[in-house]
């Protein structure tokens, strides 16, 4: 009888554990080889209405219009990061592999060294002047700060208790770029405004945490602020219902997140994650594929802006929207230096 | 600034965060007592919270939601009592599968229901009573007029009762502490560990059944090891339903302390410590010896 149970047991603990690591689109033993794109997702994975559907975006993108194939995998837990690399750079079909999340960044350099022949990308690679980057690696980094900026200055203009709050996800210098951008932006506009900052926590899991994001969020409000920003994934969907509750504003980050919450958002940081997944897919296909050094889309770029859109349009003043632009062109013209740490 | 921490926000947060430990801690005080070892209540959480979130998605109506949370961590709670006390497994090991396999098969059903491993649509939260005296505070008005929250005072107070002051209870404190002796006196050890077991996928499937109704929504491993600290506050309350109420109740407390000392002159790294460090000055210090019931974990074999 026992031995009947530990094979139960053992089948439980193997499907739950394939279930944590299922990959899609097994590939066509016909495909030619480095023809297919393998991308794997951050912590929250696919629907986390956030940079992982971003880069999925990037994806499909890339299918309909280049008519690429391409294989993705959530990995369940931290430690299938890299193994989850490995799986789609060993595959002859496909010729590049994507890591989204700054959390891939050790990872992609170990795997990219045992791939020489393969190419690697990774969004929000966290990028180390000091240290080389493999020469088949492209770090892609964004301004986020730029864009932070750019909120912060909407924040800090339509606040009405002078007290703003700002959310974090886990504690890096990847979340950080968001928090000093946005108290950049709120500062330069209303020197007088408080902003509170609080994180969900100092590991991976601080970004699919939404209780705590939650109560984090009502502490700030209960502390009198009235518009909080969020850079904490889907930590950060608990902002959005802490709003609501008290009818107060949050900001949404990476994608447009009006529907978390409509009436509530007072817009959103957005992160063209799609951009640049589509942009290096198609640059890699035509051959021009440019490793070891970072790839940064910032304003300039279009890699970052703020949403304002019919939905949102009735909530910002156009005297704040004109600010806001005018914000956008100086620092575009380097004419406002936006910090990054 | 101390005003400013010790609010009634402040307070309503404490609650809010103590009463999903509370439902789960008093679940492992029912399973404990009865000689059930539960480490399968953070999968039992899990998916409370995914069959409510499911219930209410499909039926639009919470109350119904609340009924399929309940069903839900029954389900598990049932796997476990027939896996540990039917075939005399070992038990650790199955409510590690168990947690394990709760994190896989809600991502999945997940998935197919709606299309996203991540998260489900947004649910309606369960209705609250309106208190007029707290129209200005919407979130303190939430929680003082959640239903839930006053079952979860009834329920721990009640427990007490039944645990102590009940022939069910001595029953199930007999079954969990001699099991030789209960059945030479007639008791069924197996009827009565089922019942612990059963009791305890009840409370905790509530209290995953309440993460998902705060939260308006179902997301990956929404337990987030809340299940492990409603154990670890078992432990602290010594096995005792108001002791382990306190013990939950202090661990929010430390939670809410971290989550409003956020933004202050001290580094965030220190004050992401202090829950972990109040369990640790609690266990060393304050406790004193806590002892398990005396046949907990171990599978009871009738002589033959």
């Amino acid at each position: 009888m026992k031995k009947v149970i530990s094979a139960v047991l053992s089948v439980l603990v193997l499907t739950s554990s394939t279930l944590l690591f299922e990959s899609c689109g097994k590939s066509q033993p016909s495909a030619p080889p480095n023809s297919e794109v393998g991308l794997v997702f951050d912590v929250g994975g696919r629907g986390d209405k956030s940079f992982n559907d971003q880069a999925y975006r990037g994806l499909v993108m890339a299918k309909d219009s280049l008519g690429i194939k391409y294989q993705y995998i959530e990995p369940g837990g931290g430690s299938d990061r890299e193994s989850a690399l490995r799986q789609l750079a060993s595959q002859k079909s496909i010729g590049i592999v994507f890591g989204v999340g700054f959390i891939f960044t050790d990872d992609i350099n170990q795997v990219a060294k045992a791939f020489p022949n393969k190419k690697f990308a990774c969004i929000d690679y966290t990028y180390d002047s000091t240290k080389a980057v493999p020469k088949n690696v492209i770090p892609i980094e964004f301004r986020e700060n730029e864009g932070s900026f750019l909120v912060g200055a909407i924040a800090g203009m339509m606040t009405k208790t002078n007290i703003v709050g700002f959310i974090g996800g886990m504690e890096s210098p990847l979340i950080r770029k968001f928090q000093v951008g946005y108290q950049a932006g709120v500062k330069y506009v209303n020197p007088k405004c408080k902003v509170l900052v609080a994180y969900a926590g100092v590991t991976g899991d601080a970004f699919k945490n939404p209780a705590k994001g939650k109560e984090l969020a009502l502490a700030q409000y209960s502390r009198g602020a009235d518009i909080i920003y969020h850079a904490a994934g889907v930590t950060g969907l608990g902002v959005f219902d802490a709003a609501r509750e008290m009818k107060k504003y949050a900001i949404g980050v990476d994608m447009d997140q009006w529907n978390e919450a409509p009436g509530y958002v007072l817009t959103s940081m957005v992160k063209k994650g799609d951009v640049a997944v589509y942009d290096i897919i198609k640059e890699w296909k035509e051959g021009k594929f440019n490793g070891g050094k970072p790839r940064v889309f910032g304003l300039k770029d279009n890699g970052v802006d703020f949403v304002y859109d019919k939905e949102n349009k009735p909530l910002i003043p156009e005297k704040v929207y004109k600010k806001v632009q005018q914000l956008r062109q100086e620092i575009i013209e380097r004419k406002i230096e936006v910090p990054n740490e | 600034m101390i005003s400013q921490i010790f609010s009634l926000a402040f307070l309503a947060q404490t609650i809010r965060i103590t009463v999903p430990y509370s439902l789960a801690s008093l679940g492992g005080v029912y399973s404990e007592r009865g000689g059930v070892v539960n480490i399968a209540l953070e999968g039992i959480i899990l998916n409370g919270a995914f069959c409510a979130t499911v219930g209410t998605y499909y039926t639009g109506s919470p109350w119904f939601g609340l009924l399929c949370g309940i069903a839900g961590g029954l389900l598990v709670a049932a796997i476990h009592a027939v896996i540990s006390i039917h075939v005399k497994a070992d038990q650790i090991i199955s409510g590690i599968a168990l947690n394990l396999f709760a994190v896989g098969i809600t991502k999945f059903v997940l998935q197919i229901l709606f299309q996203s491993s991540s998260n489900s649509p947004r649910i309606a939260g369960l209705p609250y009573i309106k208190l007029a005296f707290l129209k200005d505070q919407p979130d303190v008005e939430h929680l003082l007029g959640n239903p839930l929250v006053l079952l979860t005072v009834l329920i721990v107070i009640a427990s007490h009762f039944i645990i102590f002051k009940t022939r069910f209870g001595l029953r199930l404190r007999s079954v969990g502490e001699n099991p030789e002796a209960a059945d030479t006196v007639g008791i069924s050890v197996t009827l009565y560990r089922y019942y612990g077991v059963l009791i305890s996928g009840v409370l905790a499937g509530l209290a995953g059944a309440w993460l998902a109704f705060d939260q308006h929504s179902f997301t990956d491993g929404m337990s987030a090891g809340r299940g492990y600290i409603a154990l670890a506050a078992m432990i602290v309350g010594k096995w005792n339903p108001l002791g382990a109420a306190a013990a939950c109740l202090l661990f929010g407390f430390a939670e809410s302390l971290q989550i409003q000392l956020q933004g202050g002159s001290l580094p965030t790294q220190f004050i992401q410590m202090i829950p972990y460090l109040a369990t640790i000055i609690v266990l060393a210090g304050f406790i004193g010896k806590s002892a398990a019931p005396g046949a907990d974990g171990i599978p009871y074999e009738k002589e033959k």
